[in-house]
């Protein structure tokens, strides 16, 4: 049944320091007292909050509702009340804010209603929206809403669906006790995922240095009669990368520029079909994740935490050693060092790693590149690192795009191997987000150009619709004028046109345009007055009290410092009065 | 002799023409250097350069009549990209560089007198008389033109913080020094 593998170029083999964190079965995280759940968990739409401060919210209750179709639900990890929906800091490089609900937990942790459902009883749009519902997103680190992959492109149909359980970041061990510990659940939701696709062939790629992971799949792929390839991968970093064991397992290359669904795969990770799972056959969503904890702690373990759960929580049950310097999250290749210990497990958060000098030893310092081609040769995406080096740090962003920056995946293989320890992928995360936020001033300098250009041809159309408009009512002022006098004989038997010749027609003019002036003014006046009570006197009970309403929200909106931008809600007690 | 002169007569002529040709063939319409220049001006329309907006101060530079470091808002990047397209000489910026801003407008003050949305070059301001008027953020070029006209004061401006939309990865150099 095992497949024929293909190679990918490059990729190194760093040490795994996989063993010490799968001693012990995963364990449940214990409840921890408060909770902060960014809103904003999956690349995509930020979800609106559905709750309010005060409120009781139970263990799965929506609190952030999905925002467009590439955007995924947030849920109460727990029961308990919403304490505050406020800025905390991210789970993010920066440690920036970002809005999260914070909720105190109860210790009840009561479910809300759960309903199961069967996949194949629905409609695969309907399935879909239940996994967005369900906050079902990319548990690989990437967090890419699920059901936004899981629809087959039209003109080719989906020919493998690879199921990624290589994990091949060193020290990260979640998946693999996932596999070891959860088969069923996963070969379960393999299904879903492809009834959803239609998929004509499975394949689960697992490394081949876990071999208890890849025996538990087969067996339990056995159990429930499935035919899917559960497939051993040579070990090699990054084989997990997605356009990498896509090529391992399938041949295909996916170039940057196309989906893999146009060459009819698609990939999921493991984690994600057994989120998936839950959510369909336990009408449980996304609440928790299972976290390896490693590194320099004393007790290697993974987890099974409810998002939400400040690291610091975390960190503690692993009972760090004295000399921990810093925090990782995600592996050592690919993560970032953790800005903040009150940052929150989010749903990409696959693992933490206590970091010491010794495990870590500070970065030699940065000497010339000696284009050894060293880097270039250990690109997965064959790349040539150096020449991105160069120009990235040049600040030539145009020719880093011509040697295709944008096809990197910051593994972090060239800098891994690089002789002058050159922080080649910083560079290259440098250079991304400068191209990226041109590219936004770029948009915005367009826009505000076409909105200029937009308005200054209203105001010149405006401008000569007034002028016919003035032409127009002159001309029929002057006719209107010329056919009474025209007409009528005057009483001393002279025409009448003797007497309108005598009065010089500029001055007429102006006499009728003052005139109009004065009967506009009076217009005004008049109208001035009528409109004299002012919309807030005479007011009936009712009203009073709705404006009293408003003004105390606004005050309360002011004293608390308002977390997102409060329109006070002026509503107008009488009807708007538009120009006078 | 005579063969050689004829040959490099012929060639002259069947050349020139090949030339004319071209000329009349590939002509290129419109002033292409404004529309580069203007690409690199920020489209602010802030009148800051002492021209009613970045189009006439593209035409401006184009015509050599304007110096290229007059527009704030394009800062000192954007005079760096002026001088490397015409080929001049980079200048120091003939003001200061503010951060990017946006207006807000104080909407317990705002009096509805559609004064900020007559100022306004990209229609950012909502409103209308009498109502209270608001800024669409994302709109809002930040060229300060509504601030000034506003009766009663209320409007100002305020720098665009950092946040998780707009955060960018620092130049490594600036890593390194703070993890030592
Ligand atoms: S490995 Fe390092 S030194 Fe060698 S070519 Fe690449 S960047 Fe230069
Ligand atoms: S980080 Fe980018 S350039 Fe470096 S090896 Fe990985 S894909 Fe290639
Ligand atoms: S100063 Fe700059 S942004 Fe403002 S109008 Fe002139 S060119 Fe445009
Ligand atoms: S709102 Fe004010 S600062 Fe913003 S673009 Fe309009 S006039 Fe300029």
């Amino acid at each position: 049944m095992l497949a024929q593998l293909f190679g990918f170029k490059g990729g190194v083999k760093p040490q795994t320091n996989k063993t010490p964190s799968v001693q012990q079965p995963i364990g449940v995280a214990p409840l921890p007292p408060r909770l902060f759940v960014p809103l904003h968990q999956s690349i995509g739409g930020a979800p609106n909050p559905l709750v309010q401060a005060g409120e009781r919210v139970r263990k799965g209750q929506l609190i952030g509702g999905a925002d467009g179709w590439v955007s995924a639900a947030v849920h109460a990890p727990t029961s308990g009340t919403v304490l505050a929906i406020e800025q905390h800091v991210a789970a993010h490089p920066s440690g920036l804010p970002t809005l999260s609900v914070v909720i105190e937990a109860d210790g009840l942790d009561e479910w809300i209603d759960r309903r199961l459902i069967d996949h194949r009883s629905l409609a695969p749009e309907r399935v879909r929206e239940i996994l967005r519902d369900a906050g079902v997103v990319g548990l690989g680190g990437a967090a890419f809403p699920s059901h936004a992959k899981l629809t087959p492109a039209r003109a080719v149909p989906v020919e493998h669906l690879v199921i990624n359980g290589a994990e091949c970041e060193p020290f990260m061990t979640c998946d693999d006790m996932l596999m070891r510990e959860r088969a069923e659940e996963i070969v379960r939701g393999i299904a879903i995922f492809r009834d959803l696709l239609a998929a004509r062939q499975v394949l689960i790629g697992i490394e081949d240095n876990k071999p208890e992971a890849i025996a538990a799949m087969q067996e339990a792929v056995r159990r429930l009669a499935e035919d899917y390839a559960v497939v051993g991968v040579p070990t090699r970093y990054p084989a997990g990368g997605a356009k990498q064991l896509i090529r391992v397992l399938t041949g295909k290359e996916v170039p940057a520029s196309k989906r893999s669904t146009e060459l009819g795969v698609q990939c999921f990770n493991v984690a994600t079909v057994y989120t998936a799972y839950r959510a369909l056959a336990h009408g449980e969503p996304v609440v928790s994740r299972i976290v390896t904890l490693t590194g320099n702690v004393r007790q290697p373990r993974n987890w099974d935490v409810r998002l939400g759960t400040p690291m610091c929580d975390v960190v503690a049950l692993g009972a760090p050693m004295a000399d921990t310097s810093c925090y990782l999250m995600g592996g050592p290749m690919m993560g970032f060092e953790i800005p903040d210990l009150a940052i929150p497990v989010v749903k990409a958060t696959n693992c933490i790693i206590a970091g010491s000098p010794k495990l870590f030893p500070p970065n030699p310092p940065e000497m010339p590149c000696i284009r050894c081609g060293a880097c270039a040769e250990a690109c997965p995406h064959e790349l040539q690192p150096f020449e991105l080096y160069w120009f990235s740090r040049a600040r030539n962003f145009g020719k880093t795009q011509e040697y295709h920056i944008f096809d990197c995946i910051e593994c972090g293989c060239c800098s891994y191997v690089c002789p002058s320890h050159i922080p080649l992928v910083q560079y290259f995360r440098f250079a991304k987000s400068e191209i990226w936020s041109r590219e936004r001033e770029k948009n915005a300098a367009d826009a505000a150009k076409a909105r200029f250009e937009l308005r200054n041809a209203r105001e010149e159309r405006e401008q000569a619709e007034k002028a016919e408009r003035l032409a127009k009512a002159a001309a029929a002022r002057t006719t209107e004028r010329k056919v009474p006098s025209a007409g009528p004989v005057a009483p001393d038997g002279q025409p009448a046109v003797a007497d309108f010749v005598a009065v010089s027609p500029t001055s007429d003019a102006e006499a009728i345009k003052k005139a109009a002036i004065a009967a506009a003014m009076e217009r005004a006046r008049a109208q001035r007055e009528l409109a004299q009570p002012r919309n807030t006197e005479q007011l009936n009970a009712e009203q009073r009290r709705q404006i009293a309403a408003v003004e105390a929200r606004r005050a309360a909106a002011r004293a608390a410092p308002a977390v997102e931008p409060d329109i006070p809600s002026a509503v107008p007690a009488s009807p708007p009065r538009v120009g006078e | 002799m005579i063969t050689a002169l004829v040959i490099m007569a012929l060639g002259a002529v069947v050349l020139g023409a090949a030339l004319g040709y071209a000329s009349i063939r590939f002509k290129v319409e419109g002033d292409p250097l404004v529309e580069k220049i203007e690409a690199i001006l920020p489209q602010t329309q802030c009148g800051q350069c002492g021209y009613p907006g970045c189009k006439p101060y593209a035409a401006a530079i184009s015509a050599g009549e304007a110096e290229i470091n007059l527009c704030p808002p394009g800062g000192m990047d954007g005079v760096r990209k002026l001088a490397d397209l015409l080929g001049r000489e980079v200048k120091p910026l003939q003001a200061e560089e503010k951060p990017k801003q946006v207006a807000i407008i104080d909407e317990q003050t705002c009096i509805g007198c559609t004064l900020c949305i007559q100022a306004c070059p990209v229609d950012a301001i909502v409103g209308a008389a009498k109502q209270m008027h608001t800024i669409i953020e994302p709109l809002c070029t930040g060229c300060e033109l509504c601030v000034k006209p506003c009766p009663v004061e209320c409007i100002h401006m305020q720098p665009i913080a950092e946040n998780l939309d707009n955060w960018k990865w620092k130049y490594p150099v600036i890593e390194i020094k703070r993890a030592a």
